[in-house]
């Protein structure tokens, strides 16, 4: 009797001691996210000022804003979209409407979750040696071509899987109405899966927006305002990696005020991608 | 809706020529196929674009460049020890923190936290993963670096850099920067993968293994311990090789803090390097063909491991969804 009291209390402890110190990792999880965004927030809003959003960047010691950053940053995932969506859209679609069950697709389905996480480091030298190199100068078009390619993955996962989930009455319908199957695709499949396939794409430009690696040696930088992208294109990202590594206060300020900017466009964009999702389910 | 649906779907019997429809099905197919095919052949480019890149490098150094330590642009000598060194170390520091961390955060999300909380505390946490590298690198840089050169440097350096053998590894001048600072970082940005991968998976328990234990009187820990664990060992693994793949990528949290130094030093409170940074710091400014190569060679090498990597983690993670009839 005494030992099986003595064997109940151990088990009991260690019990407890398990479940509390599972959540004690929660809260030390937790502590690190209040950290880095409480320090973002105050940082961020301190430097917050309407000549961010209508003058350029300074030189060093000057006064100045953000305007070609932004401008440059919205260009470049512009193209990243303009270039990757319809890419990912019709792979997904390849995957899920014509390639059941084929060892080709389930290949390409592993490789793209490779990609999916691939260091984005390397699409930038990637794109570097492709477009860089060949052409003989960094330029926005090279920014979007690397952007493009970080959003492939995410694109063609998501639509992929959604479409998977269209109900297979919805094909068979459509088909004995005697429709092609291009026309199935386009006038059932994909408005059937729009939200999911939306989603996927809110997800990628979440993803890309905050993306830095990839636009050091693709987009660099550019002092001065442009809106061409056969230019270096001035971006946030880059723009926050020089500032908040140089000596200069004003500079700091500056990367701040950008680290919140982007912060709050990419963490709004994937929240509300995910709850879309989710009430979707 | 219904209505202009079907009247697009039988012009095509009406007025549009069966042949045209035929092309443009055929078209439709084709440019999905290449849509796919493309996913497939970028990755073969990406290899072979670093491999070509590198290749003078590997040419004239061989396999000391594995295994050097030089890294001397004026020379034009360049050996990638330190930067693999620091990698493998900075990776090595973040599993060490994130597994167990991860594995909690998973038993309280699935275990301890009443219903209502699970929901918020997740996203909460899947929140870490969405704030961009460059914010942790600035918070790292402006934040980071001071507290740990101020707080935690300084005493690890007092109580475990005089131990006997692996005191080499914590000893230094306490400036906060180095491939701790880094290995703690990549923890933090880690953490949120590896969970989510272990909540997910301990979700697909099923529900009669989980019962039958409790009914025999098992504890919840033991629950979690002794069937929930084991269950789905392979994919736990996988989310952790998912972890690793990341943390030997990541470049630009990991370029603010760990000091950007070509000097070896096995100490974890010096500056050292990692691939990825040394990518990013130097590439722009690299002014000779077999510096530039020599980055190129890098970027090869980061890819093929993290692959290797990424693609264990998949299978892993292939073989419980198999295993659960998903």
């Amino acid at each position: 009797m005494a030992v099986s009291r003595a064997l109940h209390r151990r088990r009991h402890a260690a019990n407890l001691l398990g479940l509390g110190v599972a959540t004690a990792a929660t809260v030390f999880g937790l502590i690190w996210l209040v950290w880095i965004l409480g320090t973002t927030l105050a940082n961020g809003l301190g430097a917050i000022d309407p000549k961010l959003f209508t003058q350029m960047t300074p030189p060093p010691g000057a006064s100045g804003g953000l305007l070609n950053a932004i401008v440059g940053s919205v260009i470049m995932i512009a193209l990243g979209v303009v270039l990757g969506t319809p890419v990912g859209v019709m792979a997904g679609t390849w995957l899920a409407e014509y390639a059941r069950g084929r060892v080709l697709a389930e290949a390409i389905r592993f490789l793209n979750d490779i990609l999916l996480s691939a260091p984005s480091i390397v699409i930038g030298l990637f794109v570097y040696a492709l477009v860089v190199r060949t052409s003989g100068h960094f330029s926005g078009w090279a920014g979007g071509g690397a952007l493009a390619l970080l959003m492939l993955p995410v694109v063609v996962r998501t639509s992929d899987e959604t479409m998977r989930l269209v109900p297979p009455t919805l094909r068979e319908a459509a088909l004995a109405l005697g429709a092609p199957k291009w026309r199935m695709v386009t006038l059932v499949i994909w408005p059937a899966a729009r939200t999911g396939i939306t989603t996927g794409i809110l997800l990628a430009i979440a993803r890309i927006s905050g993306e830095t690696a990839p636009l050091l040696f693709t987009a660099l930088n550019n002092q001065y305002w442009t809106v061409d992208p056969a230019n270096p294109l001035a971006n946030i990202p880059v723009v926050i990696f020089q500032f908040a590594l140089s000596p200069y206060e004003q500079w700091h300020r500056l990367a701040w005020a950008g680290a919140l900017l982007m912060t709050a466009v990419v963490l709004i964009l994937s929240v509300g991608a995910r709850a879309a999702l989710r009430r979707r389910q | 809706m219904s209505f202009a649906v079907q009247g697009r779907f039988t012009a095509a019997g009406r007025g549009v020529p069966r042949a045209r429809e035929a092309a443009a099905d055929g078209a439709f197919r084709a440019a999905a196929v290449a849509a796919a095919l493309l996913v497939l052949v970028l990755l073969g480019l990406v290899a072979a674009s670093m491999l070509w890149g590198g290749l003078p490098a590997l040419r004239s150094f061989g396999l000391r460049f594995l295994y050097g330590t030089e890294w001397d642009p004026v020379a034009k000598r360049f050996a990638a020890l330190v930067p693999i060194y620091g990698t493998l170390v900075t990776a090595a520091i973040a599993m060490l923190i994130a597994v167990p961390v991860s594995f909690g955060i998973a038993v309280f999300l699935t275990e301890v936290a009443p219903a209502w909380m699970r929901g918020p505390v997740g996203a909460a946490i899947e929140l870490l993963a969405g704030v961009p590298s460059i914010i942790y690198g600035m918070w790292g840089l402006f934040v980071f670096v001071p507290f740990m050169a101020d707080h935690v440097d300084p005493w690890i350096d007092a109580t475990l850099g005089g131990l006997p053998g692996v005191g080499a590894l914590f000893s230094g001048p306490p400036m906060g920067i180095g491939m701790l600072t880094a290995g703690i970082i990549l923890a933090i940005m880690v953490i949120p993968f590896i969970s989510a991968v272990m909540r997910d998976v301990f979700a697909l328990v099923p529900p009669p293994l989980r019962e039958s234990a409790f009914a025999l009187g098992a504890t919840r820990w033991e629950v979690v311990r002794r069937v929930m664990l084991p269950y789905t060992r392979s994919a736990v693994v996988g989310g952790i090789f998912l972890g690793l793949g990341r943390a030997l990528g990541e470049t630009m949290a990991v370029t603010f803090v760990l000091g950007n130094s070509h000097d070896f030093n096995i100490s974890l409170l010096a500056p050292g390097n990692s691939i990825a940074a040394a990518i990013a710091n130097e590439f722009t400014e690299a002014d000779s063909d077999l510096y530039r190569s020599s980055l190129m060679a890098l970027g090869f090498l980061l890819f093929v491991v993290t692959f290797l990597v990424l693609a264990a983690a998949r299978l892993l993670l292939l073989r419980l969804a198999r295993q659960a009839g998903r």
